[in-house]
């Protein structure tokens, strides 16, 4: 209980991470993330 | 035992910043074969600057999936990376910076290196710091969102113009193996590869220039230091203000005024030297937490 009154903006703050990350999820963002990440990020490594 | 305990406490971080990076890049076919992982486990974000065109990277790095996002012509605001980070922020702050990123663990085995003569601040630190948000605000948001092609998407201007983590992450392993990727080879890569050269040379003479000067994510965690569960705090009645603390770190900060300084990367030096066992984590302290305990 003490743990959760001193942590009660912490613990806010994430609970609002996680509903905006299942709302990304849910309009596909992560499909974005996914298309990038599999193919070598020719930006990353200095080619362009 | 004693002695034991105390090498543990000391070396410990170094064995988690290992562990984390060899894990999250534990991709070892990707190495050999000079090409990465294609798995959907490359949709969640690694909570370090880990390039996600690492050979081994099982996951995304948070800056370049922001800029992805923030670059693709359907969105131009990202709640899944953004929520991430916020979440990661709250839990940890810049823990992440000093346990879990690969880029700082390089920084802080190249600082082990003897030089001539470590500087814990550059000349100009005070207005230096301040670069990290300019390059956050700048190079990560307005100019993905703002520079478009002629099919509307931006491009990740973090990662192509600044980033040494991808370098040294995802650069230097894929060319080594890679021949057609080398027949590429530009001025961009000239620009990159000096730039990292300049970093890691800095990083000789003072410790992690980087996440001190350049780095966007350490910029974001700093934000939540004095709110997030991982914070330190400093109890009044035990403190004498000997300034230890603010000798053993190697971001010179008072830790006795400013536990919680946005710059703090949670190396826990502070709390080793303290004579006194003054400062604790905060989410630990529990009942040991008296009145006159500073958390700023």
């Amino acid at each position: 209980m003490r743990f959760l009154k001193e942590n009660r903006a912490a613990l806010l703050l994430a609970a609002a991470g996680v509903v905006l990350m299942v709302l990304g999820t849910g309009r596909g963002e992560t499909e974005i993330i996914l298309r990038k990440a599999i193919n070598i990020c020719m930006e990353c490594i200095g080619l362009g | 035992m004693v002695d034991k305990i105390r090498w543990i406490k000391k070396h410990i971080r170094l064995w988690v910043q290992i562990l984390f990076a060899a894990v999250s890049n534990g991709y070892v076919r990707g190495f050999l074969e000079g090409r990465i992982y294609r798995g959907k486990g490359k949709m969640i974000c690694l909570p370090g600057l880990n390039c996600y065109s690492c050979p081994g990277a099982l996951g995304s790095c948070p800056v370049g999936a922001f800029q992805a996002v923030l670059g693709a012509r359907n969105f131009k605001v990202t709640f899944y990376v953004t929520g991430f980070l916020i979440f990661v922020g709250a839990v940890f702050g810049r823990f992440v910076c000093g346990w879990l990123c690969p880029f700082g663990l390089l920084q802080d085995l190249l600082y082990k290196i003897p030089f001539i003569k470590k500087r814990k601040r550059l000349p100009g630190d005070f207005w230096l710091k301040y670069l990290k948000y300019v390059v956050l605000v700048l190079f990560v948001i307005v100019l993905p969102l703002t520079v478009l092609d002629v099919a509307g998407q931006g491009q990740p201007w973090f990662c192509k113009y600044i980033c040494p983590s991808g370098m040294v992450m995802g650069a230097l392993p894929l060319l080594a193996v890679n021949t057609s990727l080398r027949a590429a080879l530009g001025w961009l890569f000239t620009w990159k590869m000096v730039l990292l050269l300049l970093i890691l040379l800095l990083t000789l003479w003072t410790y992690r220039p980087f996440c001190r000067y350049l780095c966007p994510l350490g910029a974001v965690y700093g934000l939540f230091n004095r709110i997030s569960v991982f914070r330190y705090q400093v109890d009044g009645e035990k403190c004498t203000k000997c300034g230890q603390c603010q000798t053993s770190c190697d971001f010179d900060i008072a830790v006795y005024e400013t536990p919680n300084s946005s710059e703090c990367i949670r190396c826990g030096r502070c709390k080793n030297v303290c004579p006194v066992s003054a400062i604790s984590m905060a989410c630990k302290a529990g009942e040991k937490k008296e009145k006159n305990t500073v958390s700023l």
